[in-house]
């Protein structure tokens, strides 16, 4: 056995001992007035030294591991999928056939299920939205969710203090998102790598410490709460209608209240809005900027010197995938009729972050998949609730030594040329 | 006759105490092609950055047909037709070959977003005739057949052909090569000399080309220009510059 293994090893348990120790092998506890220290039970601790034996044995074993997750199939998909030919004939047909069972789908199934579906449908225009910023144009953003909160509380004050509808909100949100990424992108991304990370990590903070701290306008930790959701056409889907003369949805049509119509209403308005977002990154993403974006990300002095102005390239994909993310949170505002700044902590940033890097930087195939896996998979294991941020840190290690290059890694269009 | 189409004088760049370029002088016409040789270290690739944009020299002018552009910013320079290859490949390696040759020509696409949405007609055209522009590049160079392969699995040498083509597509006036026939096999090589003297023959751009390999900077070069520790030592035709005992002495060492 390498020396050098057992030394990581050893090193590896040593630290697991010391945090283990600290955060489950003691625990502050109040007797009456006075603090306590206590122990943990003889049954806690089995489950440490369990723990801590793994983490030694797999640094141990760790290039026997990594044979074992090199041997695991990874899918091919070029493999799956029908000839590049063939698939260009059925694409349509595939689409049409994944957005016809998207809208039925929904009322063969209960409420709950529908509202986590349309969950799942706001983190894949989050995932999208960042993926833009991080994915194609290489530019690392912790406060994501800032932009997200500046959508979701622009729509909530409007509607609040100005009684706008969703619909008219919806761009007005995206377009002060995106103001916001300009602003912050401006003075911002001339900083590299690290850097760019701090700064907009602490602008995530800023945010919501002002939302929380301006409690005239935002209502502070309190919240804003009663905002209106989405109409259909002026129909609301409430049981009787807000204003004087307005009809609602049941009402119009002549059928009994029933609560689902509302969740299957914000369900296919979510489709609506992902369909939207898609087909509009999918275009840019073949557009002259879309390959400058990238561009970028490969090599930013070559860029420079084939004439490319790398700050308006970095701009504006900092600010159309802000304005991505206000966009969803506007309907995040409606979907939820309640907002407050506790919904737009860093941990969101990081769930979005998580969710780019793990279906793959750039491929939105990925992004669709690994969003509905980080929002299912914690509705799945609810008893394991506690642990779900140990879920997702373990699942990111599996994934980065078994599939660093995400679920689905971005595939490269294919431009026909006309042979000369 | 020629016109005088890069002027430089008096160009010097320092790096807090360290003085890699002292006082160089550099005269490109139209349709030459001008090699700068030296030793290691003797300031070559900076005196590329100072006239690319990429560093601002302290002192000294730079016109480019008559007009000054020392100051101006990296990418205003390029567009200005001078745009420069490096001494170590860089490409966009994750993107296609294609791809590659069409970011060089953004500035010529419409890059209005809504246009770009709505696919106008003049969005299409642009873009059909950036298909059309890099292919015919693509296919001098030859690597046409490689146009759907990821730029950074192509072999060395079509690689830094790939370099070429997409300055080129950006339809400069003067390309500035950086050592194009380092770690090419002595056939890569010649085909290299052809494309260069092709590019100035029949493309009619002027070429300032850095390079070490002796024989292809004498078999090419209009006009030579000797840099030793960042100051001029001599400049001349082949013939004048293999017999003067300066450069050799600075090649071969002092002693
Ligand atoms: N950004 C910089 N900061 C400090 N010193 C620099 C910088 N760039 C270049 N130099 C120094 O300038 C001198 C000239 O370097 P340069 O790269 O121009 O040489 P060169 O002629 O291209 O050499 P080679 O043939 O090896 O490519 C070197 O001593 C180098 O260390
Ligand atoms: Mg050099």
């Amino acid at each position: 056995m390498n020396s050098s293994k057992l030394y990581n090893a050893f090193f590896a348990a040593g630290i697991s001992l010391i945090l283990a120790c600290l955060m489950i092998g003691v625990k502050l506890d109040t007797d009456s007035t006075v603090l306590t220290v206590k122990g943990a039970t003889t049954e806690q601790w089995m489950w440490i030294l369990t723990g801590i034996s793994v983490v030694f044995l797999s640094q141990l074993f760790s290039t026997q591991i990594d044979a074992l997750f090199g041997a695991i199939p990874k899918p091919n998909i070029q493999k799956i999928l029908p000839e590049e030919r063939k698939m260009a004939a059925l694409k349509p047909w595939l689409i049409a056939a994944v957005i016809v069972v998207m809208l039925i789908w929904p009322f063969m199934v209960s409420r709950g299920t529908v509202d986590l579906a349309t969950l799942t449908l706001i983190y894949i225009m989050l995932g999208l939205g960042l993926n833009i910023v991080v994915g194609l144009a290489g530019l690392l953003d912790l406060g994501f969710v800032a932009f997200y909160a500046v959508g979701a509380y622009t729509y909530a004050l409007l509607s609040q203090y100005f009684g706008m509808s969703f619909w008219a909100c919806l761009p007005i949100s995206a377009a002060l998102a995106a103001s916001f990424g300009f602003l912050l992108g401006f003075p911002v991304l001339r900083l590299r790598g690290d850097y760019l990370a701090i700064v907009t990590l602490g602008f995530g903070e800023i945010i919501r410490i002002l939302l929380n701290n301006w409690t005239s306008l935002t209502g502070g930790p309190n919240g804003i709460s009663g905002i209106a959701k989405p109409t259909l056409f002026g129909l609301e889907f409430n049981r009787k209608a807000k204003e004087e003369g307005a009809s609602t949805f049941h009402e119009y049509f002549g059928m009994d209240y029933s609560s689902s119509y509302k969740v299957i209403f914000l369900y296919l308005v979510a489709v609506l809005l992902v369909i939207c977002v898609i087909y509009l990154i999918n275009r840019l993403m073949r557009m002259p900027i879309g390959r400058a974006w990238e561009a970028l990300r490969e090599d930013e002095i070559a860029c420079r010197s084939l004439g490319l102005n790398r700050t308006i390239i970095k701009l504006s994909a900092f600010t159309i995938g802000a304005s991505t993310a206000g966009f969803a949170g506007c309907f995040f505002a409606a979907r939820q009729g309640f907002i407050s700044p506790e919904s737009f902590v860093f941990i969101e940033s990081a769930i979005i972050l998580a969710i780019v890097v793990l279906g793959g930087m750039g491929s939105q195939m990925g992004i669709i998949f690994a969003a509905i896996i980080m929002t299912i998979l914690p509705e799945l294991a609810r008893e394991f609730s506690e642990y779900r941020m140990l879920l997702f840190g373990l699942l990111m290690v599996v994934m980065m030594r078994w599939r660093p290059q995400g679920l689905i890694p971005m595939k490269r269009p294919n431009l026909e040329l006309k042979q000369q | 006759m020629s016109q005088l189409l890069l002027d430089v004088n008096g160009l010097t760049m320092r790096f807090g105490g360290l003085v890699a370029v002292n006082g160089v002088n550099l005269k490109v016409k139209n349709r030459q092609i001008v090699s700068v040789i030296g030793p290691n270290g003797a300031g070559k690739t900076t005196v590329f950055n100072c006239l690319s944009g990429f560093y601002i020299p302290t002192e000294g002018s730079v016109m480019l047909k008559s007009e000054q552009i020392a100051g101006l910013k990296d990418y205003q320079i390029s567009r200005k037709g001078l745009v420069r290859t490096f001494q170590h490949v860089r490409l966009f390696q994750k993107m296609t070959v294609i791809e590659n040759m069409l970011v060089a020509q953004h500035r010529h696409l419409n890059t209005n977003l809504f246009s770009g949405l709505l696919k106008t007609p003049n969005y299409r055209r642009l873009e059909k005739d950036a298909m059309e522009h890099a292919a015919h590049w693509l296919k001098e160079v030859g690597l046409l057949e490689y146009a759907n392969r990821e730029a950074g699995n192509l072999a060395y040498g079509q690689q830094r052909r790939l370099e070429i083509a997409r300055c080129m597509v950006t339809q400069p006036e003067l390309l500035m090569l950086d050592e194009p026939a380092a770690g090419l096999n002595p056939n890569e090589t010649k085909e290299l000399d052809e494309l260069i003297i092709k590019l100035r023959d029949e493309h009619e751009i002027s070429i300032l080309l850095i390079e070490h390999d002796m024989s292809l900077v004498m078999g090419i070069s209009d006009h030579i220009y000797v840099i030793a520790q960042g100051t001029p030592l001599a400049n001349g035709t082949a013939e004048q510059i293999k017999g003067n005992p300066d450069v050799i002495k600075a090649y071969l060492g002092e002693e």
